[in-house]
């Protein structure tokens, strides 16, 4: 199938070169639509040096590839991003364009989406294609309740996904595809921002992406308190996490923030430790897979939301799973 | 600084939501500033505090809701509108935002807008970004501290939070600034500001006064309709508390439990 005629293109987001895991459930979320739609799925690569995410996604299964790659776009930036989608739709007219629920995601989708006069339905977690229109099912309230979403009349939809909850194909290295170098639309004196630095943390496990995060909450009882959590959550080659009430306390950075006013999280393991189970927080770890409660107090109402409790104190319940979880991974 | 604050007013995040017919109730909870734009609000009245000017907090919502325009008022910001029509109902993020870039326009000469990064109820985060794109200026999202800021050379420096880190950007005013939590403490109301916020009147803008195209907001001017709000069935849950004599033993039972689900 040829690159002008795939109606379900997939905006692959990256940072640095280094895809975000969504991306590539994105892509299996776009081939099931396509396959649906009778149709074929395009990915669109913008960046500098990104020859080798084109690899990838034809690895992942996309049947084509729109790909730009220029200095102007080496750091995200919304406006030469989102002018150079905005003119790649214009032209192709894709029924569908999926891309991971990040805040690069959200920026570019809703600022091109201004400029093709079209909606987004953002964070979904179940899509379901009927007669070219997609049904989105996406939590609102932070999950409280779940609504059904369309973008009835206006094309393209464009529609971001919730990390995880979409499941990525198995990547075949033998696939290849047609690629076309798309040029950027904005030259660098047009664009209002520049990147100046990052100050990025070394081995940090995303919380969105994470299988297994483990969480620490007022019971740790002060920053220092937050290192058997932190050596817990390390053992488990997982994320680190925390309530509000330990971000407020300014005991850790609101990065770490799970919960209504942090991040919604669905891991296949989470580990509360030291947190009583306020509904702000429930609301953001609820669909985790398997849910485990370490606190003090056995009245604590995280108990009645979790599938194995542990009453006791935390300071010598957390290493004496850090070191049986490293005994039995052999390290 | 001319200063304008996008604020949302939301049901109280400790509020048990329930649906009646098919629309969400909150029962006898309170409406509150969306959490994360008492950061915006805070943030505004700081850069006010240091570069002089007025800040103008803009809501767009039902003809009766003045309760987050009343507490933003109280914590000290100059001006309240409310933009609330008939008309809009329904609008989408693409239709609020087109109205709000068209009330930010009314107001003139504004220097920046602020907002927070999302709502705590739709939790869609597509309006900032999209007012910038309408109103055609810069987009600064998820902004965790505005690091330099010079209004004569309307430029403007700023951390944003990124999953992957912190990322330092600079750019033009005007400019939308979306924040984090994180970015500042908020403070409390005083009672004077209390007092003052009750004598001040909030004008009404409706969809004529703003020059709206009638297309483009409400249910007509809407790409994204929602047909359906559904309620989550409670999950069954049942707790298996583990104990043991030492917590080593514990540790033993818990990570054989873990490694039976298959989630290790």
């Amino acid at each position: 199938m040829d690159n002008m005629t795939n109606k379900v293109w997939v905006y692959i987001d990256h940072f640095k070169g280094n895809a975000v895991l969504t991306s590539w459930e994105a892509v299996g979320a776009a081939k099931v639509l396509a396959s649906q739609l009778g149709t074929g799925v395009t990915a669109l690569i913008f960046g500098s040096g990104v020859e080798g995410l084109a690899q990838q996604a034809f690895s992942y299964g996309v049947d084509a590839i729109k790909l730009c790659d220029n200095a102007t776009l080496a750091d995200f930036r919304v406006e030469p991003y989102a002018a150079l989608l905005s003119k790649l739709a214009d032209e192709g007219k894709p029924d569908v364009i999926l891309a991971a629920t990040t805040p690069r995601g959200r920026d570019v989708f809703a600022t091109s989406a201004v400029d093709l006069n079209t909606g987004v339905i953002a964070d979904a977690t179940v899509l379901e294609a009927n007669d070219g229109l997609v049904r989105v099912t996406r939590p609102v309230y932070a999950g409280k309740l779940s609504s059904t979403v369309v973008c009835k009349d206006k094309r393209p939809q464009m529609i971001t996904l919730r990390a995880r909850a979409f499941t990525a194909p198995e990547p075949d290295g033998s696939r290849s595809g047609e690629i076309e170098q798309v040029a950027p639309v904005l030259a660098e004196d047009a664009i209002s921002t520049k990147v100046v630095d990052y100050a990025i943390e070394e081995n940090r496990v995303s919380l969105d992406s994470a299988k297994i995060i483990v969480s620490g909450g007022r019971g740790v009882g002060g920053p220092e308190g937050f290192e058997p959590v932190r050596e817990l959550a390390e053992a488990f080659g997982g994320a680190l996490g925390a309530s509000r009430a330990a971000v407020d306390a300014g005991w850790i950075p609101y990065a770490h923030q799970v919960g209504q006013t942090g991040k919604v999280v669905s891991p296949d393991l989470y580990v509360a430790c030291g947190i009583s189970g306020a509904i702000q927080h429930l609301v953001g770890m609820r669909t985790a897979k398997v849910i485990v409660a370490i606190n003090k107090d056995a009245e604590a109402s995280i108990f009645r939301n979790v599938h194995y409790g542990v009453v006791g104190d935390l300071f010598k319940i957390v290493p004496a799973v850090t070191a049986e979880v490293k005994k039995r991974r052999g390290s | 600084m001319n200063i304008v604050v996008c604020v949302k007013q939301t049901p109280d995040t400790a509020a048990t939501l329930a649906l009646k017919d098919g629309h969400v109730a909150w029962g006898d909870s309170p409406m509150i500033v969306n959490p994360w734009d008492e950061y915006a609000v805070e943030e505004a009245l700081r850069l006010k505090e240091k570069h002089g000017g007025k800040v103008t907090v803009l809501f767009m919502g039902p003809e009766n809701a003045r309760e987050a325009l009343k507490a933003c008022l109280a914590l000290g910001c100059d001006e309240a509108i409310l933009v609330s029509d008939p008309a809009l109902k329904g609008s989408d993020a693409l239709a609020t935002s087109y109205a709000l870039s068209m009330a930010i326009a009314k107001i003139g000469d504004v220097d920046m807008v602020l907002t927070g990064r999302q709502a705590v109820d739709g939790d869609t985060g597509l309006v900032p970004a999209q007012i910038a794109r309408h109103l055609k200026w810069t987009a600064l999202t998820y902004v965790s501290k505005i690091a330099a800021l010079d209004p004569n050379a309307k430029t403007i420096k700023v951390e944003r939070m990124l999953d992957e880190g912190k990322q330092v950007c600079a750019g033009k005013l005007p400019a939308v600034v979306s924040v984090v939590k994180g970015i500042n403490e908020p403070r409390y109301p005083s009672f004077m500001g209390i007092r003052r916020a009750g004598k001040i009147a909030i004008p009404v803008w409706k969809a004529a006064d703003l020059g709206l195209d009638a297309a483009r907001i409400g249910f007509a001017g809407s790409a994204v309709t929602w047909p359906e709000i559904r309620a989550i069935p409670p999950r069954a849950i049942s707790c298996q508390m583990i104990a043991g004599d030492t917590p080593e033993e514990i540790a033993v039972k818990l990570v054989d439990k873990l490694m039976a689900e298959q989630v290790i």
